[in-house]
């Protein structure tokens, strides 16, 4: 219990996707003009995230892996390098189906995270999230947890970002700077705060 | 057929005037991560000029075949597949930089801007467009990266593409390293920092206030 405790703290503050990996930037940068908006991105991803490192361990387990196609009698087999190519498939199949689910089922909560679906196939913070999960080999458990540990710790990032964007509002900021400038400026000070976690011993 | 005029416009457009990173904020995701060696980082320049190149003109090809309801899976499919190839590539040839670059060479199929260079160019003009504008965006993205990766490099660790230009103090030398340049957050200080400098040559690129 205790391992997982602690990879969660270390997928949500020290090892955060957005802020030590630069991953999924470009919505990161484009969506955090307004709290709720970002704070509605970041539960989409969190949700995202947490279906998706799980399910492209299934994936990646029985059937890409060296050796995984053993069960359906291919011991030899090594698909590995069709890793790319079918986790975006899943990923876009995922997000696909849970729209469609979301609309059926849960309208509410559809009209919330609706618009941001689509944005999220292409968020390199997911796919990113599903690479580390191979590349750092965890098993279906470990999965889970660094799936929404990560989610987590995106959507905290965002929000953090927008609450700041909000106030540069009122800010006198030089020609040059203003918008995109002061965004990536205000985003590595917001990085290097969270580097003070990087000093927490698990 | 476009003029000259036009090609040089479609190659040399995106790299100041309308560059993908500064003005468009598209594809800054995955590379910042790798800018803290200049070896790492001209990789990575190198790798997504293929793709995109590549990518472009492929698509561009076959875009009057391409239903418009399912292209978005085929432009996928065909950039995942270079993708593919240039990761077996640089593992066969060389593993050492692949290791570093681990997931990031991966990354460039969610890079927004061979997305975005498809979706918004390669399905509408020829090939020939098309090839000039894609490697237009990528020499784009990779002077924006390169910067970034020179700056880091050289004052974060005195070097360049692993050569010791400025001589450490701990070895002996005069220069004390910048320690917060080989900390990530210091890429988002030196864009933020081109970026100003982009503007105040450009006033034009000015975001207007809100």
């Amino acid at each position: 219990m205790e391992h997982y405790l602690s990879m969660f703290v270390r997928a949500v503050f020290i090892e955060n996707l957005a802020l030590s990996f630069f991953l999924g930037m470009c919505t990161f940068l484009a969506v955090s003009k307004k709290v709720t908006t970002a704070f509605g991105l970041g539960v989409a991803v969190i949700v995202v995230l947490g279906l998706a490192v799980p399910l492209g361990n299934l994936v990646n387990t029985y059937v890409l892996a060296p050796g995984a196609l053993a069960w359906a009698g291919f011991p030899d087999a090594d698909l590995s390098f069709l890793r790319f190519l079918t986790f975006i498939g899943v990923i876009a199949a995922l997000v696909q189906i849970l729209e469609m689910a979301l609309d059926k089922f849960l309208p509410a909560l559809y009209n919330a995270l609706g618009i941001f679906l689509p944005l999220i196939t292409v968020n390199c913070a997911i796919f990113g999230g599903v690479l580390f999960m191979v590349e750092r080999d965890y098993n279906f458990t470990e999965s889970v947890v660094y799936g929404v540990g990560s989610g987590v710790g995106w959507a905290l990032a965002i929000t953090l970002l927008a609450a700041v964007r909000e106030k540069l509002k009122y800010a006198d900021i030089p020609d040059g700077l203003r918008g995109l400038g002061i965004t990536f400026i205000s985003t590595g000070l917001i990085g290097l705060g969270f580097m003070s976690f990087s000093g927490v011993s698990l | 057929m476009a003029s000259v005029k036009e090609m040089k416009q479609t190659l040399f457009g995106p790299i100041f005037a309308n560059n993908p990173i500064a003005l468009q904020i598209l594809g800054v995701c995955s590379a910042l991560a790798v800018t803290g060696k200049m070896e790492n980082t001209f990789v990575m320049c190198l790798a997504l000029t293929f793709v995109l190149v590549l990518s472009n003109v492929s698509i561009s090809i076959i875009r009057n075949h391409i239903p418009s309801s399912v292209r978005i899976i085929v432009q996928m499919t065909i950039i995942a597949s270079l993708v593919i190839v240039v990761d077996q590539l640089l593992k066969a040839f060389a593993y050492d930089i692949a290791q570093e670059l681990s997931v990031f060479v991966g990354l460039i199929i969610t890079n927004c801007i061979v997305m975005g260079r498809a979706e918004a160019f390669a399905m509408k003009e020829g090939p020939v467009a098309s090839f000039f504008d894609g490697l237009g965006n990528a020499l784009g993205y990779s002077v924006v990266l390169l910067t970034v990766g020179f700056f880091r490099e050289l004052f974060g660790s005195g070097s360049l593409f692993g050569l010791q230009i400025l001589p450490l103090i701990t070895e002996g030398g005069w220069y004390t390293p910048v320690g917060l340049l080989v900390l990530p957050p210091s890429a988002f200080f030196i864009i933020g920092g081109f970026i100003w400098v982009l503007r105040t040559y450009r006033p034009e690129q000015v975001e207007a206030k809100e």
